[in-house]
């Protein structure tokens, strides 16, 4: 695979990034995780296991959609869509959960945990843990809580205890440290489904691995409708999993560009964003090294996004690697341009996006514009918005009010 | 390169082996409820016969804490106490012939973001004698261990119940000053006893080196310090005195380092 050369992880390294930052308690669980992994991805029986599921359970392979009416919108390059919103559970995050599940059987572990922003990932983990039989909690900010409760209810239906986390600013980072303190008590019999591909070493390269699935997909339905390859791929960015995921397949084809969205907020102020490549500094969050919104001593600093799936204030190493090769560049998008981009969207193809995804359509629809019409911009659509609805009518109803 | 013959920490340590005595070792969080009462805290518990302290320094996301520490490290972070503030206490009370081994509990992510180089020889210059790094373990260790042996700080590591045993001699063979030897799977906070398993762990270890080895992780009264130091070098007590620390805070700082004072007494009277 063109991939594995590019982007190879060096005993948990991406040039100066990732690593294992962890305490003691939790090393022999990485070290048999990193074993486990290995020997299961090449047992040509767990990647058949895994292929079934991808297809039966998930749905795949997701459709590959040329967007006609935002292309003539926007009149500039053709763009296609990676409809990862049409996965079973409403984004890609459950191509990372079925794997991860997959390998907490094969460890013989009854339990998993898992942390979630926008609910999507805990979601899809209640979903993998209800197909396994597994027991699961999720660890959630209670700000997540309050702007993601439709997927709490659905976590819930689903099975899983949803945990209240009260710590910090109640959002995705906190809950990242409870799964991890859970984790050190419970390590055991429990795995740790991490969403994104953050966190120690294995789990930046297997999830990316896991979420590849979507880059080799695209790679090969864009061959078929086209002929060739995008010139230029966008993703929205958190912690860079589905960005990841359709990257990885391609980052060897030097011809494509690709550009990671992360979430700009309300300014470029620290606190008032999460664009941890774009504003922040090489620092160590959640066991790995990497970009990191910090202060001058090392604190993490207080991160904002409309989106709670992107407001997180690290991301993974590979794509620290990236930036700093210049593979990868990486751009930011406002609150209020990603609502735009959600309604333009909706309007224009009958889509409703998920907020993080959003992001990414916002700038591949400014870069497309000023593109040929013979080129070709693809998006990855992480996900649905079903779950960002509530939050939106609010939005839209400020909106109105402060217009009027 | 030092062989750490002149560190504090191992110095302590040495002589207590020699008199046949073990170590209490308390833990604060430094800064809480502020610098200075923590700076009359360790001058008092000096006083009272400890011979070596734990500072734990604020953090925003302390992964292997509980409750407790957390909610201290939150408080002084809050109250704005910044790492370079904790050094300048720490100086402050060396200079005031302090003779306590002092020991810094600090996340790497403080570590790195100030560059490990710079950050060690201030500690060291401060008037630290070691570093424990909690979410440093031996294979991220390697650049920190020659910088910290250079600026004759003692870099402790610690061994977790989940450490399988050849590891466990490894560790042991790179901790300095002590091995920080964690009693539960879990985070920190108080525990009502210790597993059984503990005091077996300890004593097979014990075989395997001649480095000191403290305890640590749930201990929250006399009996679990005796039952300690029955096999160990040393009990370290961390979130039974935070909790105190946190219950009186709003004291007068002479009663509250006296009731801190009292507490860690009764502890140190198994060990006495
Ligand atoms: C739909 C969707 N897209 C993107 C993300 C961001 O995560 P990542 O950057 O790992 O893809 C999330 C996270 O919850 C999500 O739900």
């Amino acid at each position: 695979m063109p991939e594995e050369k590019a982007s190879q992880a060096r005993g948990g390294y991406f040039g100066p990034y990732g690593g294992r930052f962890v305490p003691e308690t939790l090393m022999s669980a990485l070290a048999q995780l990193e074993r486990e992994y290995r020997a299961a991805m090449a047992d040509e029986g767990f990647r058949a296991e895994f292929e079934r599921c991808l297809r039966e359970i998930a749905g795949r392979p997701s459709e590959l959609y040329f967007a006609r009416r935002l292309t003539e919108h926007v009149g500039g390059a053709r763009i296609y869509l990676k409809r990862e919103d049409m996965n079973h559970t409403g984004a890609h995050k459950i191509n990372n959960t079925l794997g991860q599940a997959l390998l907490a059987l094969r460890m013989g572990k009854e339990r998993v945990i898992a942390e979630t922003g926008a609910g999507q990932h805990g979601v899809a983990t209640a979903m993998a843990a209800a197909v396994f039989g597994l027991r699961c909690e999720v660890y959630m900010g209670t700000e997540d809580i309050r702007r993601q409760a439709l997927n709490v209810f659905r976590m819930e239906l689903m099975g899983a205890r949803v945990v209240p986390v009260e710590s910090g600013q109640r959002t995705l980072k906190d809950a990242c440290n409870e799964a991890l303190r859970d984790w050190m008590a419970s390590v055991e019999h429990t795995h740790y489904i991490i969403g994104s591909v953050v966190g120690p070493a294995p789990y930046p390269e297997m999830v990316r691995e896991f979420q590849s699935c979507i880059g080799r997909e695209a790679r090969r339905q864009m061959l078929e409708a086209e002929g060739r390859l995008p010139d230029l791929i966008v993703a929205c960015v958190g912690g860079g999993s589905n960005a990841a995921g359709i990257f990885a397949p391609m980052i060897a084809d030097e011809q494509v560009r690709m550009v990671g969205v992360e979430a700009g907020g309300r300014s470029m102020k620290l606190g008032d964003h999460a664009a941890s490549l774009v504003a922040g500094e090489p620092g160590v969050l959640h066991g790995s090294l990497s970009y990191v919104l910090q202060d001058d001593e090392g604190q993490t600093a207080p991160v904002h996004s409309v989106s709670a799936g992107l407001d997180y204030p690290g991301v993974g190493p590979e794509h620290a690697y990236w930036k700093d090769i210049g593979r990868v560049t990486y751009t930011t998008c406002t609150d209020e341009q990603a609502i735009d981009a959600l309604c333009l969207l909706a309007r224009t193809e009958g889509i409703i996006p998920a907020l993080e995804s959003a992001h990414a359509v916002r700038e591949a629809v400014r870069l497309a514009a000023e593109m040929e019409p013979d080129q070709i911009v693809l998006i990855n659509l992480s996900g649905r918005g079903d779950k960002d609805c509530n939050e939106i009518a609010e939005i839209l109803k400020r909106r109105e009010t402060k217009e009027s | 390169m030092t062989d750490l013959s002149d560190n504090r920490l191992v110095k302590v340590f040495s002589e207590l082996r020699a008199a046949g005595k073990k170590a209490l070792v308390p833990f604060l969080t430094a800064g809480h409820p502020d610098l200075q009462t923590t700076e009359a805290i360790l001058i008092d518990l000096e006083r009272r016969g400890v011979r070596v302290a734990e500072l734990g320094i604020p953090f925003s996301d302390p992964i292997a804490d509980g409750p407790t520490i957390q909610a201290s490290y939150t408080e002084a972070l809050a109250a704005g106490v910044t790492s370079q503030a904790v050094l300048e206490m720490v100086r402050r009370w060396r200079a005031g012939g302090a003779g306590l081994a002092l020991v810094a509990m600090v996340s790497y992510s403080i570590v790195f973001r100030c560059r490990p180089e710079v950050y060690l020889r201030s500690a060291a210059d401060a008037g630290f004698d070691g570093l424990i790094i909690p979410d440093l373990p031996l294979e991220e260790a390697g650049n920190l261990e020659p910088l910290a042996a250079a600026d004759g700080l003692a870099n402790v590591m610690l061994i977790a119940p989940t450490t399988p045993p050849r590891r466990r001699v490894e560790i042991a063979r790179h901790s300095r000053g002590f091995i920080y030897f964690i009693s539960v799977a879990g985070i920190t906070g108080e525990r009502e006893r210790l597993p059984e398993d503990t005091i077996r762990a300890v004593g097979e270890l014990r075989r395997h080196t001649d480095t000191p080895v403290c305890v640590g992780f749930g201990i929250s009264n006399p009996q679990m310090v005796a039952a300690v130091c029955e096999v160990a070098d040393g009990a370290i007590v961390g979130s039974a005195i935070v909790r105190r620390i946190s219950q009186h805070k709003d004291l007068p700082t002479d009663q509250l380092v006296a009731k801190v004072g009292e507490f860690v007494g009764g502890l140190l009277e198994p060990i006495a």
